[in-house]
């Protein structure tokens, strides 16, 4: 008998709560993979965070560390400074890499620190019920902008991606989504660069994963994958906006 | 060792590293600034050691909460409203049973307050500013050789418990110079760190560092082991100094920088044939309550000096269990009593009692 496919080791056995359609389980097999490939995943310590996928904990195969909201950059930190020759990640949603912990994400970036973040935006507040992210688009509706996001009340969307590649520490920042097989292929690519970046002691390195919310978007998963691509990736381009093999 | 003049900051850093502490996390406050910049010159120079400047005491505590799951001696310092900022991640590491050790050279307040030596995060320091059912030790040196022996001794029982422990000093005991010597700890038996994250090697189950408890049942069953701890911490670990208490009509209640201004009142009063003393809390969590308790059947009354407008003043009250006046004197702001103050307030308490 072949085996066509297997569940990564880098999950555990875990049932995870997703959603169904939810894409968050698509990126945690992404990063599963790339641990096992890179044969990293006995010496990684993941960081999770607060939001729909702060049980991540449970769900990944390896040591891990849940944070409080928006502190995971800082937890890891701490942890890479005490283990420098492990593999350090953090897993964070928009509210909590976007909102609140805004300070940690651009201040790990900006010392360098040599740890890879996955950042999944899906343009809202999971968790908590489908509030406004400060990544929600313009007119999106959600349990915090009743009449649609509104520049005058809530400004622009953040594009973090870009704001982070500004900051010279980040070395290497690239924006992917999982909305189709093709695209779910560059994603865990790109993952796979960033932890590599990360064990050849580069700097850091963010993959910001456009990912889907039926429940809270209030469509079904086939349609959130479609209104993903029409409305997400006009305003978030997908990408790589800086690479350390930049300028060689 | 031979005793060695320092500055109160530097003499803790001293203390930490000297116990095994390799990371520092900090940011910029005064009164503790000498601590995090003696840190940053000493760290890089012992092997694996790292300081690393956070970007706020949020960011510098979350990084303490990181690298104490890995396993490391760490700790972090700051001053009052810095360490108002702290309380999110003391309240994380105190519900993931992680060991550290967190420094409070306090201020006055509140809010930015002024940066003269104070004694009002008495409350900040023992009821927990954090959210949730949580505790720590808190000691409170009123010497240089103090603040070191309790640092050093610290690391072992935040390592003991699996809790954070804060050490609160004040503007004068960061600030000022004596000397001090570093001795070695006493030598607790101290248990493997074996549920810290530091890789699976794909030999064992992970190790997950948490706070979190969805199911309510879980999160009282926990609550209700940490309470076994505390309890534990309040039966083994409480602290105090008795000055002439033994025949004192009025026992002065003061701990720091207060309780070595208290000390000479007592020694003037009695000077005076006032029988005057004191009992000094060296934990301020756990509260020395049997000392409390011990003098309330031969004194008359007691005194709760502090610079505050009166906090520690309430732990005193509970403990005597409303068996004696309690008085309180106070001076806050970083305005410090004189032993003429307190003395006096004795004497207004004597005549009363008279």
């Amino acid at each position: 008998m072949t085996v066509v496919y297997e569940k990564t080791k880098g999950l555990t056995e875990k049932q995870t709560h997703y959603c169904p359609g939810c894409t968050h389980g698509v990126i945690h097999k992404l990063v599963g993979e790339v641990l096992v490939e890179l044969g990293i995943l006995g010496k990684t310590v993941g960081v999770a965070p607060v939001g729909c996928s702060v049980l991540a904990y449970d769900y990944f195969n390896c040591d891990m560390h849940e944070a409080a909201h928006g502190r995971a950059p800082a937890v890891a930190t701490g942890i890479k400074r005490v283990l420098p020759d492990h593999a350090v990640f953090t897993y964070q949603g928009d509210g909590d890499l976007a909102s609140i912990g805004t300070a940690e994400i651009v201040h790990a970036a900006h010392r360098g620190e040599k740890f890879t973040t996955i950042f999944v935006n899906n343009a809202i507040y999971g968790m908590t019920g489908g509030q406004m992210a400060p990544t929600t688009l313009i007119g999106q509706k959600a349990t915090t902008s009743p009449y649609g996001r509104s520049v005058a009340d809530a400004g622009m969307p953040l594009r973090v991606s870009e704001m982070l590649a500004t900051i010279d520490g980040a070395v290497f920042v690239e924006r992917v989504s999982v909305h189709d097989v093709p695209n779910i292929r560059k994603a865990k690519k790109a993952i796979k660069k960033a932890f590599e970046v990360q064990m050849e002691g580069k700097g850091f390195g963010i993959v910001e994963v456009l990912s889907t919310c039926p429940t809270n978007w209030g469509i079904s998963p086939i349609e959130s994958l479609s209104w993903l691509k029409e409305n997400m990736i006009p305003y978030y381009p997908l990408g790589n906006f800086r690479t350390p093999e930049e300028g060689k | 060792m031979a005793k060695m003049l320092m500055k109160g900051n530097e003499a803790i850093g001293a203390a930490a590293i000297q116990a095994g502490c390799k990371f520092f996390f900090g940011y910029p406050i005064t009164p503790q600034n000498e601590l995090p910049e003696y840190m940053s010159r000493e760290l890089p120079k012992i092997e694996g050691g790292a300081f690393v400047q956070a970007e706020s005491e949020v960011a510098a505590i979350n990084m303490i909460y990181g690298a104490a799951g890995a396993g490391a001696r760490c700790m972090t310092s700051s001053s009052s409203p810095g360490m108002a900022l702290k309380q999110e991640g003391i309240s994380y590491i105190a519900g993931a049973e992680l060991p550290a050790v967190i420094v409070n050279i306090s201020r006055g307040g509140p809010g930015l307050g002024g940066i003269q030596p104070s004694q009002a995060d008495y409350f900040q320091s023992t009821r927990g500013g954090g959210n949730g059912d949580y505790r720590h030790l808190v000691y409170a040196p009123a010497s240089l050789q103090e603040a070191v022996d309790l640092v050093m001794e610290a690391f072992d029982v935040a390592d003991y418990y699996r809790n954070p422990v804060i050490v609160l000093g004040d503007g004068m005991i960061g600030q000022m110079m004596e000397p001090v010597e570093f001795k070695k700890s006493n030598g607790r038996e101290l248990p493997a760190k074996d549920w810290a994250t530091t890789g699976t090697k794909e030999e064992r189950t992970p190790n997950i560092i948490n706070s979190l408890a969805l199911d309510p049942a879980k999160l009282e069953e926990h609550n209700r082991k940490l309470t076994r701890k505390y309890k534990e911490i309040e039966k083994n670990e409480v602290r105090h100094e008795d000055y002439k208490t033994e025949d004192a009509d009025v026992v002065i209640v003061a701990y720091g920088t207060t309780a070595r201004i208290a000390r000479n009142a007592v020694d003037a009063l009695r000077e005076e044939g006032i029988k005057a003393g004191m009992m000094r809390p060296i934990t301020l969590w756990p509260f020395p309550e049997a000392a409390i308790q011990k003098v309330t059947h031969t004194a008359k009354a007691l005194l709760s000096v502090e610079m505050s407008e009166g906090q520690m003043v309430e732990d005193v009250r509970l403990a005597n269990e409303g068996k004696l006046p309690v008085h309180f004197y106070g001076r806050s702001g970083g305005m410090i009593p004189s032993p003429d103050e307190i003395a006096d307030k004795v004497k207004e308490i004597i005549g009363g009692v008279k």
